[in-house]
């Protein structure tokens, strides 16, 4: 038989009498199945072991001193990451500017701020009173207002809420201006030919856009920051990781502690991780033909085709029998 | 004669040692048509750009409706203004991209409100009036609520004019506003145009569209190697060109 000739045969048949059978994958079920033993042993592993000791996990874990901790935690995550990207966008513009010297000091920040680490500028403005022992606010290098003494202005929690906000500023500003420079040149150039002001068109037309890139890396930096705060314990502030460390001195039961602390940041990074999720879908707005579903809609949307399914099988049923 | 309502006198612009625009003088009177064409790289877009400042010039002057653009006169010289009132000037300019430049994030109505009311200072509500009115205009009445990125290309070049004439300018400049579209979403741009030239719009247009220059224009310009080698009604340069650099680009479009 020739091919065109197998070819109308094939057509000749109705298109309903051939069945669609799926592929099989026995591949897939084996790599699930190790998976899933190699999870078996895992929590078995936790869960059996009395070494880890969770009776102690649970009864500090909402412990008054521990949740004052988280709360302090989140309270120098948030001020790190709304200051520093207050400052981090003022940097980045100046780093875009047209003035040189605004723009090499952007530079020169950033370089500065990278370059030291995090725990050295703490320390730093830690002990900025033995530095400078008193602020004045006056005319530069004239008379001074009034001036403050540095350890009344600055303290512990001060100078720790300070650097982190000046570290992560460095960080922002790289990540907002390579978001800046990422909307398409065009936009600006219309913007201007329609005569909107300079300041419109950055915060009404290019920031928006950007955000489509700064949102994930900025997602990036507030987890980074969370457990980034660990490192103020050296000023001896009661954030989670240093309380954690004081109640593990005192009742020694260091690894239930640790505990108690990863599943803190652990609860603290999921929630900001799904918060992420909908503010990328907020400035995804526009640029995608259609968003992608937030995981709600993704279970509602599983949900529903299972009831479909689950009502149209008698119909299926009965075509199959006939 | 009545004042132009562009007028282009001796304009020059060099990128470094490449002179695009090599003195270019080019009148345009209210409601009047004028079509640029020529070879890519002859200096029509750089001109077009030059006309609402979005390109500085280095020599000569550009005047819309007897206003400078980006300068003010004083005496026999001309001080460049500050970008705040160049932005204020050229609202009197519309522009249409070849690539439209939309802004994505924003909704079409939001696309054609936005300069009036940021750079105008128009009330919201008769802001969103003149869009509606527009977007009426241009046929896209049902898609205000639509984003950019939902539209056709000739969609979104309609918007494109919608937005420019929602400044209400003295004249639209349009830079090859069909050379990004698919060929039977042409028509629809063209079209538009069309219906903008027979109401009056003073209109300035770098394109490729032959038979649009021949349909429309009141003025041909060709335009090579920066500088104007000739301009006259459409049936003079089209037809009869007295340049042999003309007739030759003409053989190559036609």
């Amino acid at each position: 038989m020739t091919a065109p000739a197998v070819l109308e045969e094939a057509a000749a048949e109705t298109a309903g009498s051939l069945t669609v059978l799926k592929a099989r994958h026995p591949g897939r079920w084996i790599a699930g199945a190790a998976v899933a033993v190699l999870l078996a042993m895992a929590v078995n592993a936790l869960v059996t072991n009395p070494a880890w000791d969770w009776p102690v996990v649970g009864a500090y874990l909402f412990h008054p001193s521990v949740v004052h901790a988280v709360l302090f935690t989140v309270e120098l995550t948030a001020l790190g990451i709304v200051l520093g990207f207050l400052l981090g966008t003022a940097l980045a513009l100046m780093r875009l500017s047209r003035v040189p010297l605004l723009a090499s000091a952007a530079w020169g920040y950033v370089w500065l701020f990278r370059s030291v680490p995090l725990i050295l500028q703490l320390l730093f403005w830690y002990n900025l009173a033995a530095l400078y022992k008193q602020i004045s606010f006056g005319v530069p290098f004239g008379p001074a207002f009034f001036s403050v003494d540095s350890m009344d202005l600055i303290g512990p929690v001060t100078a720790a809420a300070l650097g982190l906000a000046l570290h992560q500023a460095a960080y922002a500003a790289e990540i907002v201006r390579g978001g800046l420079l990422s909307v398409d040149p065009g936009q600006l150039e219309a913007a201007a030919a329609l005569g909107i002001p300079r300041a419109r068109q950055i915060f009404r037309i290019q920031l928006p856009q950007a955000m489509r890139s700064i949102v994930p890396a900025a997602g990036n930096e507030i987890i980074g920051l969370v457990k980034g705060t660990s490192v103020v314990y050296i000023m001896a502030l009661p954030e989670l990781f240093y309380q954690v460390q004081v109640i593990y001195n005192r009742n020694g039961r260091v690894i239930a502690m640790l505990l108690v602390a990863a599943i803190w940041y652990l609860v603290l990074t999921t929630v900001l991780s799904a918060a992420q999720h909908y503010v990328e879908r907020r400035f995804g707005r526009g640029l995608a033909q259609a968003l992608p579903p937030t995981p709600l809609q993704r279970v509602r949307r599983i949900l529903s085709v299972r009831r479909a399914a689950r009502r149209q099988r008698p119909a299926w049923g009965g075509g199959e029998r006939r | 004669m009545s004042t132009p309502m562009v007028d282009v006198r001796g304009v020059h612009k060099s990128y470094g040692p490449l002179e695009v625009l090599r003195g270019v003088d080019l009148q345009v009177q209210p409601g009047e048509v004028t079509v640029i064409i020529g070879p890519s790289g002859s200096g029509k877009s750089t001109l077009l750009r030059s006309i609402n400042h979005l390109e500085k010039i280095d020599r000569g002057y550009v005047a819309i409706d007897g206003e400078f653009v980006g300068y003010r006169r004083s005496g026999d010289r001309l001080y460049e203004l500050r970008e705040r009132e160049i932005l204020r000037r050229r609202t009197q300019i519309g522009f249409v991209f070849q690539n439209f430049n939309l802004f994505p994030h924003l909704t079409v109505r939001e696309n054609v409100t936005e300069a009036p009311i940021s750079a105008q200072g128009r009330p919201r509500g008769q802001a969103e009036a003149l869009a509606t009115e527009l977007l009426a205009q241009v046929g896209l009445s049902d898609k205000a609520e639509a984003y950019p990125r939902q539209l056709s290309g000739g969609q979104r070049q309609r918007v494109a004019i919608a937005r420019a004439l929602a400044l209400r300018p003295k004249v639209v400049l349009f830079d090859e506003p069909t050379s990004a579209l698919d060929p039977e979403l042409v028509g629809e741009v063209l079209e538009v145009m069309k219906a903008l030239a027979r109401n009056g719009t003073t209109m300035i247009v770098v394109t490729h569209e032959i038979g649009f220059a021949r349909e429309v224009a009141d003025t041909v310009v060709f335009m090579d190697a920066g500088q104007i080698v000739e301009h006259g009604p459409p049936r003079q340069v089209l037809d009869r060109p007295r340049h042999d650099r003309t007739r030759a680009f003409l053989s190559k479009v036609l």
